[in-house]
């Protein structure tokens, strides 16, 4: 079992993974350095860079401030909770901004996310790999929802232009004497397919190609790298079993909607992507 | 009406007043007439007529917005609509083969008839060991011949064929062409969409004509034919 403890490993190890106020200074020339390359190549996306730096930095230190309300030990588990529900309804309406398409996105979306996020937390919680508290449930619950909003939105956007593209197919096998779900199978299967084959992908390069950001932190913050190894494992699972929820029931979802109950495809409206 | 109705006491299909309109479209206005079996009967018009609608309907892919569509005497928006499609059968426009092989093809539209594979090859002219042939390696007429095959595997009483020929060369019209006239010899209502005057001549039996989504003609394909001055015309932009 890996265990995150309660107790800050930085506050312990504090000379490994400590970062002041002038280090962050510090780190900024780096932002200084994708300025200097956007004025020499005339991108044009100097006060992009910086507006989305100083924008970084305003909301993760209002996040930091929420979190370390929400930490206190005075503040119950349900503020914790409603803030992963806060994620979840937020991720939600912005999977319907990017998948303007797909009809009915949002609800299909807090239902996969939903879904998701209950069976991903109930298992990490249920077989007690992660201890209940705040300082667990809202970072994964954020690992939950945060990896599978991109899988979600290709899932969906996928579905859709299968069965706009693929439609005389489609028909076609309605007019076979097919089902609706059997009609739509292969086309469903393809759309989960791409949803899901870039966290695998992932998976499959992780400490070979790149140290993900769980490990990462903690080998920052002074944890034993076995124990960052655990943890980073046990996170890399649920992301896989999270986007692979919600990918399937958003699929699923969305192509039960593209069909009437009497087995008629309905018409896709066609939006700009 | 330039000749009587074709349709006998029991039709196959009957469409009765039937009315369908996309959002403030009217597609098809009124429509009641009988398509009879043992017979080609042609669907023509010009485009936008409602033609591919009328056929649609007929199996349940589009749904009137009033009026009733009959098969068999029953209202097709009674009967459960899988059966209904593999007794009224499709063959659309553009060849619809599935990716994979010609067996595989057939496996989708009947699972458990694989004895009947081959044979069903050859009643389209297709060589019988061409099972393993990729649908990506057909022709444009092959490919709608093996679309023929796999729609015949799912035994219809009725076939609906949506303008068939347009995507293909003369000589595999003609052979598409003679396949359906064999196939209401045999028995098979076939209802064949077609813009093409000559075809019409080739195939028809029976002729509904369809102007801007009202049945402009009823009638017997002599009769319809004698009342066009020039034969070879496309009909396209004619009023009946």
């Amino acid at each position: 079992m890996t265990m995150l403890t309660t107790t800050p490993a930085a506050t312990t190890t504090v000379t490994t993974g400590y970062v002041g106020w002038l280090g962050l200074l510090a780190s900024l020339s780096l932002v200084g350095i994708a300025v200097a390359i956007s004025l020499w190549q005339h991108l044009g996306l100097e006060r992009s860079l910086i507006w989305a730096s100083v924008r970084a930095i305003v909301q993760l230190l209002a996040v930091g401030a929420l979190l370390a309300v929400v930490f206190s030990p005075h503040v119950p588990l349900a503020a914790s909770w409603a803030w992963v529900l806060f994620m979840v309804v937020f991720a939600a309406d912005t999977i319907r901004r990017r998948a303007p398409e797909v009809p009915g996105a949002r609800g299909l979306a807090l239902v996969s996310l939903g879904l998701a996020t209950v069976v991903c937390l109930g298992v990490l919680f249920g077989l007690r790999i992660f201890p209940l508290n705040a300082r667990t449930l809202i970072p994964l619950a954020g690992m939950v929802v945060g990896n599978s909003l991109t899988a979600t939105v290709v899932a969906a956007r996928r579905v859709v232009a299968e069965f706009s593209d693929k439609r005389a197919e489609v028909e076609a096998r309605l007019a076979l004497g097919l089902s609706s779900r059997d009609s739509a199978r292969p086309y469903v299967r393809d759309a989960l397919r791409t949803a899901m084959i870039s966290q695998i992908e992932s998976t499959k390069a992780v400490g070979l190609v790149f140290l993900p950001g769980a490990m990462t932190g903690l080998i920052l913050a002074g944890e034993k790298p076995l124990q960052a190894v655990l943890v980073q494992a046990a996170v890399m699972f649920l992301i896989l079993g999270a986007v692979a929820t919600t990918a399937a029931a958003m699929s699923l979802g969305l192509s039960r909607r593209l069909f009437t109950p009497d087995h008629r495809l309905v018409r896709l409206a066609r939006v700009a992507a | 009406m330039t000749g009587g109705r074709p349709g006998g006491d029991h039709p196959v299909l009957a469409f009765d007043e039937v009315c369908v309109s996309f959002g403030d479209v009217e597609v098809l206005r009124s429509v009641t007439a009988d398509v009879a079996d043992a017979r080609v009967t042609v669907l023509a018009g010009p485009s936008g007529s409602g033609k591919t609608t009328l056929l649609r309907l007929c199996n349940r892919l589009e749904v009137p917005t009033s009026g009733t569509v009959r098969f068999r005497g029953e209202d097709v928006a009674t009967l459960d609509p899988l059966v209904l499609r593999r007794a009224v059968g499709m063959v659309f426009q553009r060849p619809t083969l599935f990716p994979g092989t010609i067996g595989e093809n057939f496996a989708v539209a009947a699972p458990d008839r694989a004895d009947a594979y081959e044979e069903h090859l050859t009643q389209v002219g297709l060589p019988a060991d061409w099972l393993d042939r990729r649908a990506d390696d057909l022709s444009g007429g092959e490919a709608q011949r093996a679309c023929l095959a796999r729609t015949l595997l799912t035994g219809p009483e009725v076939l609906l064929m949506d303008e068939p020929t347009s995507a293909l060369d003369p000589e595999a019209t003609r052979t598409l062409e003679q396949l359906g006239t064999d196939l209401a010899r045999s028995g098979l209502a076939v209802l064949w969409v077609s813009h093409d005057l000559a075809q019409v001549a080739r195939i028809a039996d029976a002729c509904l004509v369809l102007h801007d989504g009202r049945l402009a003609d009823d009638a017997w394909a002599e009769d319809y034919l004698a009342d066009r001055a020039h034969p070879d015309d496309d009909p396209r932009g004619a009023t009946p």
